[in-house]
């Protein structure tokens, strides 16, 4: 089945603590290659048959009204995957 | 039939008005909705009837608001803050009734979100800004001074412009944030109904604690006036001077302010 998938991060000018802690457990575990995390969110909406363009449109609208919260958060990412690939 | 009649007393429970209640005021109806997950809907229960108002319960999934004269959105954590904190309630049955009676011109609705409430009221854009998590990255839990910067919106015209209160904090989302074109209209327009003293505790952008819409009916704020409402059961300080063990009682102005504002 094919599925949309959803990509949500904060806004680039929004602190995001989540990313900031991982980012200063990363040198715990011995990785110090990275100068800072951010931490967003992935969906994926399941389609029960072929992905018109009604039902892209359908996600889109999803994305910007429940998945995410446009005070804090971009979508950055609303896009068809298929069976087993990216 | 009253609420009281259909349940056992319990203590910390759901008290009837106090004695010499005045009946004006008893006759104000304040809707205290319960999603799943809501903690303090029982203590916002009790603040409106230790108030002297009467206290109707609500349930997030009916459509019925019950013809109640004012609402509060209480703290906990509906639907366990999936997805975001409020951002699913917002989708609620009742508060579809809810938005439309808030947003009515002169006779709008009163409506007050404490805590988890106040995430809810910004997730449906009655209010502007939104909460993250604290900057401390830490759960907080404790007594905290506020101070009443708008006296004028249906629930702090008890208080005076510039009182100052304390009332408990407890969360881990707290941080209030919204870009500073917002925060300088907040600001303009006087809709930070309260702010942080003594420090600011989790990074909330200006020290807001909590704000209002432009027409002073809905109000938001993270920390929890219903536990300070009655002696024995509050906080260990008060702005007021010294109180002693659990004496704090700075929160049931914002109760009393709405049932006065309703009836007068």
């Amino acid at each position: 089945m094919p599925r949309i998938v959803v990509d949500v991060m904060p806004k680039p000018e929004i602190l995001d603590p989540q990313g900031k802690a991982i980012a200063g457990a990363l040198p715990r575990i011995g990785l110090t290659g990275f100068a800072g995390v951010r931490q967003g969110k992935r969906f994926e909406l399941t389609v029960d048959g072929d992905v018109t363009e009604e039902i892209l449109e359908q996600a889109r609208h999803a994305a910007t009204t429940l998945l995410s919260n446009p005070v804090i958060e971009d979508v950055t990412r609303v896009e068809v995957i298929e069976e087993d690939g990216q | 039939m009253t609420a009281s009649d259909l349940e056992t007393p319990l203590i910390g429970g759901p008290q009837p008005a106090t004695a010499g209640a005045d009946r004006a005021l008893d006759g104000v109806r304040v809707g205290v909705v319960t999603f799943p997950g809501s903690l303090d809907d029982r203590d916002a229960v009790r603040a409106v009837r230790l108030a002297g108002g009467s206290a109707v319960q609500l349930w997030h999934g009916d459509h019925d608001l019950q013809g109640v004269d004012a609402v509060i959105i209480p703290g906990g954590f509906s639907y366990g803050d999936y997805l975001r904190a409020g951002a699913i309630s917002r989708f609620a049955p009742l508060m579809e009734q809810i938005t439309a009676a808030a947003s009515g011109g002169a006779n709008a609705l009163p409506v007050l979100g404490i805590c988890n409430g106040f995430q809810v009221l910004t997730e449906a854009h009655l209010l502007p800004g939104s909460m993250i998590k604290n900057n401390s990255l830490h759960f907080i839990c404790r007594d905290q001074r506020l101070r009443v910067e708008n006296a004028g919106t249906f629930w702090t015209a008890d208080y005076a412009d510039g009182e100052e209160i304390v009332v408990p904090l407890k969360n881990q989302d707290g941080q209030f944030v919204a870009d500073n074109r917002t925060l300088d209209e907040l600001e303009g327009e006087g809709r930070v109904v309260f702010r942080y003293v003594d420090g600011n505790p989790n990074g909330s952008r200006r020290d807001i604690a909590g704000i209002s819409n432009i027409a002073g009916n809905v109000v938001g704020l993270m920390p929890h006036p219903e536990h300070a409402v009655e002696a024995g059961f509050g906080p260990d300080s008060s702005a007021r001077g010294d109180v002693g063990v659990r004496g704090g009682t700075d929160g049931l102005g914002i109760f009393t302010s709405v049932l006065k504002k309703l009836v007068g």
